[in-house]
């Protein structure tokens, strides 16, 4: 295979409120033994959780970055503070690679070279273009598109990125449903967020798995696996492969998702593998399929 | 009231769900409709809603015969492979004399400022502009006049928001259906049907949603995912997914939001003072007994504010889905 069509494998954001310890050994993980190209770190879901990371985050970025790989900083899904806009604007203005997450925070990059995330409306090759012209070189697209969208824009643009792995990300509020369901003001939440590292379970009334709330976040139960598609991604033009952090063994998730962008193995192997994992849910690809988010893979056979 | 300038430019934007909607919005006293096109471009895609093009054009005509300005909702977010279908939208809107559109899809706000440049344009709450940054961004590439704020902000947000995107305006909503994650940015609906507001148009559509008896109760569910429990004599209310009934942490409870609506007609005052614009009537979807009596109610509210007079909140209160309303965001205690 030669190195062009190589697809790489991007690790997105942590969403969860993971302790300060667990969250650093995690980032040493990876630098040292995760096949990934690229590390996308940062808080995009709370402000609030910041503080907590601010100084692991500096010796991260050192770490990843001396183990070659490429690292931009995530930013707010739903910035609406004016500390944290100004945050944004610090970030913009250093010589960091930042990924906008937020209309505003393209406003402050003011045309600079930037990742687009997930949390920005990129539906079609219009809005594609656009931010190109405004200095995206990578755009995460998406969760909830289509196959058949994501490969109109990859045929446009060799920067597109599609969500593969993880809990899908679904709604972004200025609610706290984490400190709502401990009975708790979101003003004075006792940051309850932490206790789960990969959100909290929310079932229907008849005991179903259903979604899972990270703070002001909602994502679904099922885990995203775009293990089927891959090679039709590849195919398609699509750059890279995000995977998104979760507690289970992520060096193993790249490794797999790696050997099958190789075609090395199969979606099936690949399956398997994922499976002996402590993954967060079920595995899924409806949405890729343009069928419900929900829908698992195993039903769909 | 202080400070008369405030009210020259207050408009009361009302939704107009039909041709026969929009008359009687425009009769009940809107000072602007907001209506779209009988297609997935607009976030209100329901079956037997909406406008053809000549009922666009008869409605438009209607509402501007009588001094209503007409808006064209085009907010859903453009198909790869099928934006013609949105851009066309775009263009027979402006032919059919739209005031405004409204739009969501940065991809369709650069081809419609880019094709129309002497159209005004309106930032759909489906964009979510919730900063300052935000709104000067629309506004300065693509001269967007008007930004509907989303429903995540609180009153004094608004405020600070409105003094800072001047000469841009602000327009937010006072009454109806309450979206308690940020617009445009949600796709439960997605996630448990396949059908979502930015994609199709829809949340929670009719089609994907099931009632089961089940002895005393009635059991609704949304894409096959059980969404609220009614006991026989109970009122049973649509099952919006984000309103529903969840478990977490050995609890059941409404998770995201209890089943109400918003109604924010308490606060017109200290919002006219904060100098927002519009305010706007969500409900297309509605009967017209429904959006006659809530836009006449609104109307006078406006008028005896504008006068000094004191405004029937009551009236608006027995308007209000299940009786039960809320001010949302726009109070700091939501959250």
């Amino acid at each position: 295979m030669d190195a062009i069509s190589r697809m790489g494998l991007t690790l997105g954001p942590v969403f969860f409120n993971w302790p300060a310890k667990i969250w650093s050994d995690f980032y040493a993980r990876i630098a040292d033994e995760a096949e990934i190209d690229r590390v996308v770190i940062g808080e995009a879901v709370c402000s609030k959780r910041e503080p907590f990371h601010q100084e692991a985050t500096i010796a991260a970025i050192e770490r990843l970055t001396r183990a070659g790989k490429e690292v931009a900083i995530a930013t707010l899904a739903l910035p609406t503070m004016k500390r944290e806009t100004e945050a944004i604007r610090a970030l913009a203005e250093s010589d960091m690679l930042v990924e906008a997450n937020d209309i505003a925070t393209v406003y402050l990059l003011e045309g600079k070279p930037h990742i687009v995330g997930p949390f920005l409306n990129i539906y079609n090759e219009a809005a594609l273009g656009f931010h190109l012209g405004l200095g995206a070189t990578r755009v995460c697209l998406p969760p909830e598109l289509p196959i058949s969208s994501i490969a109109r824009m990859a045929a446009m643009c060799d920067g597109v990125e599609v969500f593969a792995f993880g809990r899908s990300p679904l709604a972004i509020s200025a609610r706290c449903y984490h400190a709502r369901a401990h009975g708790l003001p979101k003003d004075a939440c006792k940051y309850v967020c932490e206790v789960d590292p990969d959100g909290m379970t929310v079932e229907t009334l008849d005991g179903k798995d259903f979604l899972a709330v990270n703070g002001v976040q909602t994502l679904g139960h099922v885990c995203v696996a775009a293990t089927r598609e891959t090679k039709a991604l590849r195919d398609a033009g699509v750059a890279s492969l995000r995977l998104s952090p979760h507690s289970c063994d992520m060096v193993t998730v790249a490794k797999t998702f790696r050997e099958l962008a190789d075609e090395k193995i199969s979606s099936a192997d690949a399956e398997a593998a994922l499976k002996t994992l402590r993954l967060p849910g079920p595995l899924s690809d409806g949405f890729l399929r343009g069928l419900p988010g929900a829908r698992l893979i195993d039903e769909i056979d | 009231m202080k400070t008369p300038d405030a009210w020259k430019h207050v408009e009361l934007i009302c939704p107009a769900g039909t041709p026969a909607g929009l008359r009687t919005a425009v009769d009940a006293g809107a000072h602007a409709v907001y209506c779209g096109f009988r297609d997935e471009t607009n976030a209100r895609n329901f079956p037997g809603l909406n406008f053809d093009r000549a009922e666009m054009r008869a409605g438009i005509a209607y509402a501007h015969d009588r001094g209503v300005k007409a808006l064209v909702a085009l907010n859903t977010f453009m198909r790869a492979g099928e934006v013609d279908l949105w851009k066309r939208g775009v263009d027979d809107a402006v032919a059919a004399g739209a005031d405004a559109l409204i739009l969501a899809d940065v991809g369709l706000i650069a081809y419609a400022s880019r094709a129309h440049p002497k159209q005004r344009l309106h930032l759909s709450v489906q964009a979510a502009a919730a900063t300052a940054e935000a709104i000067a961004f629309y506004h300065e590439r693509f001269n967007v006049k008007r930004v509907v704020l989303p429903r995540v902000l609180t009153v004094d947000e608004i405020a600070k928001l409105t003094k800072t995107a001047r000469p841009c305006e602000t327009e937010v909503f006072v009454f109806g259906g309450l979206c308690v994650m940020a617009e445009g940015r949600c796709s439960l609906s997605s996630y448990a049907t396949g059908k979502s507001p930015n994609m199709t148009g829809v949340c929670s559509p009719p089609s994907h949603v099931d009632y089961r008896e089940d002895g005393d109760t009635l059991t609704a569910s949304v894409g096959g995912f059980t969404v609220e429990r009614f006991a026989k004599d109970e009122a049973a209310g649509y099952p919006t997914l984000c309103k529903g009934r969840f478990c977490s942490q050995g609890k059941t409870m409404h998770l995201f939001e209890d089943p109400v609506s918003l109604n924010a007609v308490e606060l017109l005052p200290k919002l006219i003072e904060c100098g927002v614009t519009a305010f706007k009537i969500e409900g297309r979807q509605r009967g017209r007994a429904y959006i006659a009596a809530v836009v006449k109610a609104f109307r006078r509210a406006l008028d005896s504010l504008e006068t000094g007079g004191a405004m029937d909140v009551e009236e608006l209160k027995r308007l209000t889905e299940g009786q039960s309303a809320t001010t949302g965001a726009y109070k700091k205690t939501w959250r």
